[in-house]
């Protein structure tokens, strides 16, 4: 029992009308660890979550969710898991103690057990001086983690976090990934998706890459980092007639093939060594007499990531749900 | 982030097997639970509630005043019996716009992502649709009786017995209800509360091309034939019968339906319940698909 992975997710398909969501995502998470699902926008991740958190009927493939099937016990998984889905779902027309109450009741605490799991909820994400407010009023920290408090009400051994940051201000994401590693300390499981790179690599212990309603890769944040490239060396020419030449000097000091934008008169490459990456490359530059508006190092973007991982561009089509 | 022991997951939450009866007492409870979210927001939001009671008010004394005192209902003069006569189209009104309320409120959870809450919790299925329904009929008793007393105000009476004045509100209560799965079935199709104000494109005639403000004998043919037959106008001849509302002799019923109004205010409801219950509870169930 004990070894048996939190979520195990074998082929799962979803078809939409007019599009595949899932094309067999495979999915497999040890208890106790936080799982990253890492995707561009219609990649696939809400119908993940949908699926395994019993929102949503796969068309094809299984699913155990803390030792149950998601479609045949989905009483026994709902009794076992929290979802904090894309929005928040917490009333604002209640105050922050009375919403967590209500949930505690369909929860089927009684009304003093309900009560006590409010305020030690509110305790725990540091909402009790705000516990007689409604969240209307609240940040948009604070109110992801009324969020988080009430999809906690039963301490579920699996959560769900559907891109848990979004939209929230440096501040409040930081609150929100405090609250998130105190659950995993505590040995809840937790799948979340996102598609911040950073985030993925703050809080998982692993991060799987789904494109197109695939599985893309599988890794550590580390590795995943690994494979991307730490560091992307940059540079723009100030005569884009010159972006070839410049190029040619790149592949010949650090015998990579550098990724070209013609449009923008830009090269980048992946590098190990970034510093010593560019001092070598500037120098060929010097040398050469290459006039370069800019060189520098950056890392990278999601959305390069993407670029470079899926070698296609990013579709901005909408997240399917 | 004081501690971490009230977060530990728990090794199985309580006792899996559960009998029919003791199902059925917790869909009782969550439905409960969900009627007393409802009236904690009217309780903290009680300026929402006295506009949307007011709207109706309004309309109260406005057709009385401005536009009654031009309509002859009763053959005795202008303006003559018409409190008597619009007042319990205004209730039969009330009750048919109310699905906006409903569609609005249905739409709403689903945009805000409770409906998704709900679906993932271990709560009964059906408690977000019977809480809904208990809630909006306790609060459609509650429109009743405050457009009642604003009527008692401005001379309105029930010329029928206790028992005939009850029967006509509970008669209310009972179109209010068959709607109230019209609106969820509406709310649930609708995609955002955007949309939903505009429900007011079908509530309007379903309020309005009917015997709520004009007797259908008054209309063109083809349109009294509509408005005789719409379900808000059997509801409103019905209930003006059973207050004994004084004048309408004078009306020969023109329609069938017309003549048998009570009947038909007890079976349309019934039909609206028996078309869009299993539409609503099937528009619920593909929130899965």
């Amino acid at each position: 029992m004990t070894d048996q992975p939190a979520v195990q997710a074998r082929g799962l398909v979803k078809r939409y009308k007019n599009k595949t969501a899932l094309d067999g995502v495979d999915l497999e998470v040890p208890r106790g660890t936080v799982h990253g699902l890492l995707g561009p926008n219609g990649a696939g991740k809400t119908t993940t979550v949908r699926i395994l958190s019993t929102l949503t009927d796969a068309d094809e493939g299984t699913a155990e969710v803390a030792g149950f099937d998601v479609r045949t016990q989905a009483r026994e998984v709902r009794r076992r898991i929290g979802l904090t889905g894309q929005q928040t779902a917490v009333d604002d027309l209640m105050t922050a103690r009375q919403n967590l109450t209500m949930f505690g009741w369909l929860f089927r605490l009684d009304k003093a057990a309900a009560r006590r799991r409010a305020d030690e909820l509110l305790e725990v994400f540091g909402l009790t001086e705000a516990a007689a407010r409604s969240p209307k009023k609240f940040s948009g920290g604070m109110r992801r983690r009324l969020d988080l408090a009430a999809s906690m009400i039963l301490a579920p051994q699996v959560l769900f976090l559907d891109e848990p940051t979004t939209g929230l201000d440096p501040a409040g994401r930081r609150e929100v990934w405090e609250a998130v590693r105190s659950l995993a300390a505590s040995g809840t499981t937790v799948l979340l998706t996102t598609h911040y790179l950073d985030e993925a690599d703050k809080l998982c212990d692993r991060i799987s890459v789904i494109d197109q309603g695939r599985n893309f890769i599988e890794d550590t944040p580390a590795g995943l980092k690994r494979r991307i490239g730490d560091e992307r060396l940059e540079a723009v020419v100030s005569d884009p007639a010159e972006l070839t030449r410049l190029a040619g000097v790149v592949t010949r000091v650090l015998n990579l093939q550098p990724d070209l934008e013609q449009t923008e008169a830009r090269l980048s490459v992946a590098v190990q060594d970034g510093v010593s990456a560019l001092t070598a490359v500037a120098a060929e530059i010097r040398a050469e007499e290459i006039d370069v508006a800019d060189i520098g190092l950056r890392r990278p973007t999601l959305d390069e990531a993407f670029l470079h991982l899926t070698s296609r561009p990013q579709t901005t089509s909408e997240e399917t749900r | 982030m004081s501690t971490t022991t009230p977060l530990a997951p728990t090794a199985a939450a309580s006792p899996s097997a559960e009998s029919a009866g003791s199902r059925l007492i917790w869909a009782l409870r969550d439905c409960w639970t969900i009627v007393l979210q409802e009236f904690t927001h009217l309780l903290r939001q009680p300026s929402t509630f006295a506009w949307q009671i007011g709207f109706p008010v309004v309309m109260v004394l406005m057709f009385v005043y401005v536009f009654g005192s031009a309509m002859d209902v009763t053959g005795q003069g202008a303006g003559e019996g018409y409190v008597d006569f619009a007042m319990p189209g205004m209730f039969a009104m009330t009750m048919a716009l109310g699905f906006m309320d409903t569609a609005y409120a249905v739409t709403h959870n689903k945009e805000k992502g409770f409906m998704d809450r709900f679906r993932s919790m271990p709560m009964s299925g059906s408690a977000p649709v019977t809480g809904r329904a208990v809630s909006d009929v306790i609060r459609a008793a509650l429109d009743l009786a405050i457009i009642a007393g604003v009527a008692l105000l401005i001379g309105w009476r029930s010329g029928g017995s206790l028992q005939a004045t009850l029967l006509a509100f509970v008669l209310l209560l009972w179109l209010r209800l068959a709607l109230i799965f019209l609106g969820i079935y509406l709310g649930l199709c609708i995609k955002n509360t955007e949309t939903a104000g505009m429900l007011f494109a079908v509530a309007f005639p379903l309020g309005f091309i009917s015997s709520v403000f004009t007797p259908p004998e008054m209309m063109p043919g083809w349109l009294g034939a509509i408005a005789a037959w719409n379900p808000v106008s059997s509801t409103a001849t019905a209930i003006r019968e059973l207050f004994e509302t004084p004048g309408i002799e004078y009306l020969e019923p023109a329609y069938w339906i017309d003549g048998h109004a009570l009947i038909a205010a007890i079976i349309w409801p019934a039909v609206i319940m028996a078309v869009f219950l299993p539409l609503a509870v099937r528009q619920f169930r593909s929130l899965s698909r």
